[in-house]
């Protein structure tokens, strides 16, 4: 490989505080050789050429820590490929995936193949999250020590909750002997059951069953109360209303453990599903403006460690029936960065901020070294036109499923290139 | 020139798919066409030649007996070809989804599909995929508007006006599309609605409705002027919200000492069908100085033939 020179890009790399106009060098490995202000034209060899980035920033590849494959079971939704391609053109380098496959992630047997397929089919960095019950059944726990091993990132029950109170207290602990991260999906599903939108008034006006908000609240209680005294790596996936961010909030005064936000939720509110749009039927759902404010609050004040796009591809037969029949989730990992800079630029965070919530702090929670640019470290980044004003068009998503969430919806800013090992995998 | 359309109203939407959609023009509309079906209705010769040439489908997944025969009576009295599709025997049961139902109707040229289905925005999907006119004939909890229309007739019909008076509606409001029709299409024409419901059976943020909310029946009956009861509706009901029906009945039961405490004219309304000795005592229900269930069921039809003509104009 080729050294490759940027030029008068600005650079935002929270994980080294770095936020400042300079250049990169990227060497024949494809490693991060020098970075920063001091990369000017005087470090370039007067033979070689360099690519003037003036007005573009680059940032650290994105890590998005919660992406649904189709693979292995559902490859008509998604396939490694194909989740690659969409990554790629959002600029995220580096992915959580799922368990809830078919069959599901829940044993050794499967990570060999998982892996092998990420490997050879997807040009990012692919992360499983094994199960963390047998089935998904809520039942017995699986073996965390012996996936982890064999390279599993994580482990959850992907959209369904831990119920069993004593179940959870042994999986915390469990995680505890084996160093072992648990996301949970924070919802009571007994209050939660057959809900399929926010319960309040819109719920009412178009006859569905609505998901109180403390059913997300309850959990989130119950998990903390438990990690006080069973102590683990502990994350909740996602969180949807104002009164999580506020329990998070002064929980986090004693406790260690960490939180995400779906854009979604810090885009849109319930007034968006309208004429009942099942693309907006979400998991955690969307919920009214007022908790929508408080998450762009909670990610504003560092209360919300991160933002993930919570991609969960589903094919247009599955959304085409009526809101109680259609499937929950939306396809996102594409417009995860440009919608994510919506909120930079309504004025709502700031960027370094913002990125940070995409790049090391999740890195961080997964103890991974990606989402950063340091000097040594694998080139995974892209370069952001962060003016750019595009439209989402579904049939111009990379994704093999077009169920976006936010469909004609104008956006400011557009990843124009995506680097993996220093190499170029996306141009627009 | 002026001959046949020279109606000065117009009907605002193409379909009927809830109160909600519909101005107080169209309203006032409805309402004074279903008036002149009346008096046809009672009359030897109850066939007319308005919707000769058009078809109607009935569309109906859920059972229904009273709104899927006055819907089937409605279209034929004014000259419609109706045909009612049998559920259990259709493909429906073969696992077709509702859109590629509709796409195989709309090839047939239908004029009118009259929808009910069990979840709720069913019609407001079908009409997105359809040529013709859609009406709702009820869909989930959501709305059942022509139940509503039939009953603002009805009491119009009994007590000269609606603007003014005092409605009680009481029972499952949770699962009722009824409840939802009504409240948005009598608070539009000027009444004062009284909800009454145990807290488990009412839905979230109902009082910004612009309704007052009771638990205690009696203080929610009190000086109304009409006594709506619904119908619990135990067959949607997935967890325990009632400890028992005797309970329910003690409390939240329409008896003659609970009515006392409304007007002493008041009307006894209910959109059928009834569970009798649950939601209502049954000598009550019979009263014909006060129950006026019979007369619902019998403008119901009148209020299906002018939706029927207006929005198949």
């Amino acid at each position: 490989m080729k050294k490759k020179y940027f030029l008068n890009a600005n650079i935002i790399d929270p994980h080294n505080s770095l936020n400042e106009v300079g250049g990169l060098i990227i060497n024949e490995e494809g490693k991060v050789e020098a970075i920063g202000k001091k990369v000017n034209e005087n470090n370039i060899p007067s033979r070689e050429k360099y690519i003037n980035l003036k007005g573009k920033h680059i940032f650290p590849g994105l890590v998005d820590m919660r992406v649904f494959v189709g693979e292995p079971g559902y490859e008509y939704k998604e396939n490694f490929r194909t989740l690659s391609n969409a990554a790629l053109s959002g600029g995220v380098t580096s992915v959580v995936t799922m368990p809830n496959t078919n069959p599901i992630i829940d044993n050794v047997s499967m990570v060999d193949f998982l892996k092998r397929r990420g490997r050879d089919k997807s040009k990012i960095n692919i992360f499983p999250t094994a199960s963390l019950t047998k089935n998904l059944e809520g039942t017995n726990m699986t073996e965390f020590g012996l996936l982890q091993k064999k390279g599993i990132i994580g482990f959850t029950d992907g959209s369904k909750t831990i119920q069993n109170t004593r179940l959870m207290s042994r999986i915390m602990n469990s995680a505890y002997d084996l160093n072992a991260l648990i996301i949970q999906h924070a919802e009571d599903s007994d209050l939660a059951e057959k809900g399929m939108m926010n319960d309040g008034i819109i719920s009412t006006k178009l006859g569905l069953q609505g998901i109180p908000e403390v059913a997300e609240k309850i959990l989130i209680e119950r998990d903390l109360s438990l990690l006080e005294e069973y102590k683990c790596r502990y994350h909740i996936a996602q969180i949807s209303s104002a009164k999580s961010v506020s329990i998070i909030e002064e929980k986090k005064n004693f406790l260690k453990f960490t939180c995400g936000v779906s854009i979604n939720n810090l885009s849109l509110n319930e007034n968006d599903i309208g004429d009942f749009r099942t693309f907006l039927k979400l998991s955690p759902p969307l919920r009214t403006e007022d908790d929508r404010v408080a998450l762009v609050e909670g990610i504003k004040n560092e209360t919300i460690d991160v933002i993930v796009s919570d991609h969960k591809p589903e094919d247009e037969e599955q959304k085409r029936l009526t809101f109680a029949k259609a499937a929950t989730g939306s396809s996102g990992i594409e417009t995860l960065l440009s919608l994510s800079l919506e909120l930079f630029h309504n004025g709502s965070i700031k960027l370094d901020t913002l990125i940070k919530t995409l790049t090391c702090n999740p890195a961080k929670i997964l103890k991974i070294n990606k989402g950063n640019l340091t000097q040594g470290n694998n080139a995974d980044f892209c370069i952001v036109d962060i003016n750019k004003p595009w439209v989402v068009k579904k049939e111009n998503l990379l994704s093999k499923s077009k169920n976006t969430s936010i469909e004609n919806k104008k956006l400011q800013g557009k990843v124009t290139n995506t680097f993996v090992n220093g190499e170029e995998l996306y141009k627009i | 020139m002026a001959t046949k359309s020279s109606k000065a109203v117009k009907i605002s939407q193409k379909h009927l798919l809830g109160i909600q959609d519909l101005s107080i023009g169209d309203v006032n509309y409805i309402l004074t066409e279903a008036k002149q079906f009346i008096l046809l209705n009672r009359s030897k010769n109850k066939k007319l030649d308005t919707l000769r040439g058009k078809t109607q489908i009935n569309l109906f997944f859920e059972p229904s007996t009273r709104t899927q025969s006055s819907f089937e009576l409605a279209g034929k009295r004014l000259g419609a070809d109706v045909m009612s599709m049998n559920i259990v025997n259709s493909a429906i049961k073969k696992g077709e989804t509702l859109i590629d139902t509709a796409m195989t109707l709309n090839a047939m040229h239908p004029d009118l599909i009259v929808i009910r289905h069990q979840d709720s925005g069913a019609c407001n999907l079908l009409s997105q995929k359809v040529n013709c006119t859609v009406i709702n004939a009820g869909d989930g909890r959501r709305e059942h508007p022509t139940q509503a229309l039939l009953d603002a007739l009805t009491i119009i019909e009994k007590k000269g006006k609606i603007q003014g008076l005092k409605i009680a509606i009481c029972g499952d409001i949770l699962h009722s599309r009824v409840a939802r029709s009504n409240i948005y299409l009598l608070t539009m024409l000027g009444a004062e609605v009284n909800i009454i419901a145990p807290t488990n059976l009412m839905p979230k943020d109902l009082e910004k409705f612009g309704i007052n909310k009771f638990s205690d029946m009696k203080k929610g009956l009190e000086s109304c002027d009409i006594v709506m009861m619904l119908r619990l509706q135990n067959e949607r009901m997935n967890t325990s919200f009632l400890a028992s029906n005797r309970e329910y009945y003690e409390y939240y039961g329409l008896t003659p000492d609970k009515l006392n405490c409304a007007k002493e004219d008041a009307l006894i309304m209910h959109p059928g069908p009834m569970n009798r000795g649950i939601e209502i005592d049954t000598n009550l229900a019979d009263d014909i100085n006060k129950s006026v269930i019979q007369e619902q069921v019998e403008l119901g039809v009148a209020v299906r033939m002018a939706c029927l003509k207006i929005f198949c104009e």
